[in-house]
């Protein structure tokens, strides 16, 4: 058994208000540079909707994820290492940037500068690509927000596969949800088996999926290879870069930026111990349908005496094993069995899990009747069709997602009686299966949801592997090359660009453009 | 005129090899990330996918083809029952299939490059150097071939190849191999070695890389890296 601990995240998109405070956080602080404007290593979508970049999900336009071969092992869907090779002088299957969007500022000058005139002035798009005004913005990371759009193009998200999905096109029985997205920092990584350089890597202490920005090399493999489009290649630098888990925050003990910021506080951070030698096995299941059960159990129960004591012979710390016990990812996910992987049949061990939504009985309110499911409202009846969650989180298999969402309705009914009626209703949980202490701390977890049980991150114990004296006056964070930016002024190997970031103030060298016009 | 070209076939090779492997071991060691392919697909698709392909195939197709031509001693061949004439008639016919498909692929990504107003915006000036360089060396390369055809018995071959030898072994008398040779033989030879020298500056580093990616046909398909 080879342990290995990882800080894993659960979203509970039963609360997700769509506000994408998330998004704006994480690209203030992580992607506001020339090269990634398009780039969103946190984005919320609405769906049903066909996401971003277009169609993600369908992996058999964009060949992302694993697939099980014949013989019952795994390669990436788009190819083993052969094919791979021969595709990297033109990947055919590369998302290209309009896929995205075309990344825009806009000429606010315009608004200061121009002359006296009837109409008021306006601001009119510019591309960040050619620096030149864009007749029309096409498309943008959240072009479908709050279901924008034609029932007829938002219908070819995936999510529809076994729906009869024309009953949804109309006003009365369309359902909504919004489902924030970023990398999964899986167990078993497409990008990593995909990356010809070996650029990118897992973090053995945290499990964090990181590029190595100097040795990216550009081939571009990664971004085809993963099924959630969550690896981006900066079209400047002509490296690929992604989601970091906000790895700085994460080391010193700090939830990631996109949690901390989080309004309706959805997001929740904790440690899983995981047996790493039972990854392959698991992701190899014949049936996708088992491959959320069979991540489920590679995970280590932090509570069993014989896990503790391996953990601490193979040097996991105390505070992580601490850490573990306290888990709210590890009691959703693994316990209370309310969050599950997103899309486990890309067979990648994705480790952000999620909390279904409940929704609106839909038919109970058009007859005026409740239907019942023994003494719970019936969760067939949810305005969001089970099977649409189901293929989201299970590969299809309604049953765990049922049982989550009974399990959701279960607390609330439990805590209303508890509070309005003033009676323990324990008839409704002995249906779900669960014991009063269980649903005291599911209500804590996710209803109250404080800071302290949302985010339990032990710090990383750096102490252990290097001298931090010499980090003394050290720099930062960099993107490589130790302190230096990648070009430096007077460098025969290019140019540092003039002027600061593009999305604020482009380059003067392409500002020249788009005076001229 | 002399001097010059003892200059240029004799010296400057060496200059040109030397700031190949010094620039090219420095941009590894001190800005390495800088070191990359600077793909623009996901920016323009376009005709990319044949011309990349054509014009690598045949490009690596040439490079290989000069390695092995040029550098492979006159008593290997000798030993495989080779002669001159037959040595030159497959450097001609190999060299010309090859040397046909790198320049139509890179003609096919030069006007992708230059018909899409993003990927013309954004090209900066070493790439449009660069593209430009090979063009004309592809092109002086299979200018030779018809005058080749004049004399098939593979003495000038010979000639390169001793050129070729003695630079690589040091040997200082290279130089009046070359000298005697027909101007557009002469100016490809100028104009590859120059290539050498754009080299460590521009995005050609990726080759070392692209030769290097092989060893991720024996590699793990998982990397982890314990904390360091």
């Amino acid at each position: 058994m080879k342990i290995r601990a990882q800080v894993a995240m659960v979203l509970n998109l039963d609360k997700c208000i769509g506000c994408h405070t998330c998004s704006i956080t994480c690209k203030n602080v992580w992607t506001s540079r020339d090269g990634v404007e398009y780039a969103w290593f946190n984005n919320v979508e609405t769906k049903p909707g066909i996401g971003y970049p277009k169609e993600w999900e369908n992996q058999s336009k964009w060949k992302g994820g694993w697939q099980r071969n014949a013989k019952g092992k795994l390669e990436p869907r788009q190819g083993g290492k052969l094919r791979i090779l021969a595709n990297i002088f033109a990947n055919p299957n590369l998302p290209a940037i309009d896929d995205y969007y075309e990344p825009f500022t806009y000429d606010y000058e315009h608004l200061q500068n121009a002359p006296e005139m009837q109409t008021p002035p306006t601001a009119r798009p510019i591309s960040v690509l050619t620096g030149k005004k864009m007749d029309k913005i096409e498309w943008g990371p959240n072009w479908e927000d709050d279901l924008g759009g034609e029932f007829s193009k938002r219908s070819k998200d995936q999510l529809f596969k076994d729906i009869e999905k024309e009953m949804y096109s109309t006003f009365e029985n369309t359902f909504i949800m919004y489902l924030p997205r970023l990398c999964e920092h899986c167990l078993n990584p497409a990008c990593v088996a995909s990356c010809p350089s070996g650029s990118i890597y897992k973090r053995e202490d945290d499990g964090i999926v990181l590029v190595d920005q100097d040795k990216c090399r550009g081939w571009r493999m990664c971004i085809s290879g993963c099924p959630y489009k969550k690896i981006y290649y900066n079209w400047d630098s002509g490296k690929a870069e992604k989601c970091t888990f906000c790895y700085p925050r994460i080391e010193s003990g700090q939830p990631t930026v996109c949690s901390e910021s989080c309004v309706g506080r959805i997001r929740y951070l904790g440690v899983l111990l995981y047996d790493a030698d039972q990854i392959e096995a698991a992701a190899s299941v014949a049936n996708e349908q088992d491959l959320y059960e069979a991540q489920l159990k590679i995970f280590l129960d932090p509570n069993l005496p014989s896990v503790i004591e391996e953990a601490r012979k193979q040097g996991i710390s105390d505070s992580w094993l601490d850490a573990a016990k306290r888990s709210p990812v590890y009691k959703m996910a693994v316990e209370w069995k309310v969050a599950f992987p997103l899309h486990p049949e890309y067979r990648t061990l994705p480790m952000v899990w999620y909390i279904p939504p409940l929704s609106p009985i839909q038919a109970a309110a058009e007859r005026g009747v409740l239907g019942r499911n023994g003494i719970l409202p019936d969760v067939k009846e949810l305005r969001i069709p089970v099977k649409y969650l189901a293929n989201l989180l299970t590969a299809g298999d309604e049953k765990p997602v049922l049982s989550a969402l009974d399990k959701m309705l279960a607390m609330r009914a439990y805590m209303r009686s508890k509070t309005v009626d003033k009676v323990d209703n324990l008839e409704v949980l002995k249906q779900v299966g669960l014991t009063q202490a269980q649903v005291d701390d599911m209500y804590q977890i996710m209803a109250i949801a404080n800071y302290e049980d949302r985010f339990v991150i032990p710090s990383s114990h750096k102490e252990v592997v290097e001298d931090s004296f010499n980090e003394k006056g050290s720099c930062g964070f960099t993107f490589g090359n130790g302190c230096s930016t990648g070009v430096s002024s007077g460098t025969l190997f290019g140019k540092k660009k003039e002027g600061s970031i593009i999305f604020v103030e482009m380059p003067k060298s392409r500002k020249k453009s788009t005076q001229e016009e | 005129m002399d001097y010059l070209q003892y200059f240029i076939f004799g010296i400057y090779p060496y200059i040109a090899l030397t700031i190949f492997l010094l620039g090219s071991l420095v941009r590894f060691e001190r800005e390495q990330y800088t070191w990359r392919s600077e793909s623009t697909q996901m920016i323009h698709r376009g005709q990319l996918r044949l011309g990349s392909n054509l014009f690598h195939i045949g490009i690596i197709g040439v490079f290989l083809g000069h390695l092995g031509g040029l550098l492979t001693p006159m008593v290997v061949w000798q030993a495989l029952g080779v002669t001159h004439e037959a040595k030159q008639i497959l450097a001609m016919t190999a060299g010309g299939i090859l040397g046909g498909l790198g320049i139509i692929g890179l003609l096919i990504l030069l006007y992708r490059r230059f018909s899409n107003e993003r990927l013309a915006a954004m090209t900066p000036m070493r790439d449009k150097v660069l593209l430009l360089w090979l063009l004309v060396t592809l092109g002086l390369g299979l200018l030779t071939i018809p005058l080749s055809m004049a004399h098939l018995n593979g003495d000038m071959m010979v000639m390169f190849m001793e050129w070729a030898q003695r630079i690589v072994t040091f040997r200082g008398d290279a130089a009046p191999f070359v000298i005697g040779s027909p101007l557009v033989f002469q100016l490809h030879i100028f104009f590859g070695m120059t290539f050498f020298i754009i080299f460590p500056f521009t995005r050609m580093v990726h080759v070392w890389s692209g030769f290097a990616s092989v060893t991720y046909l024996g590699r793990a398909w998982q990397l982890v890296r314990p904390r360091a």
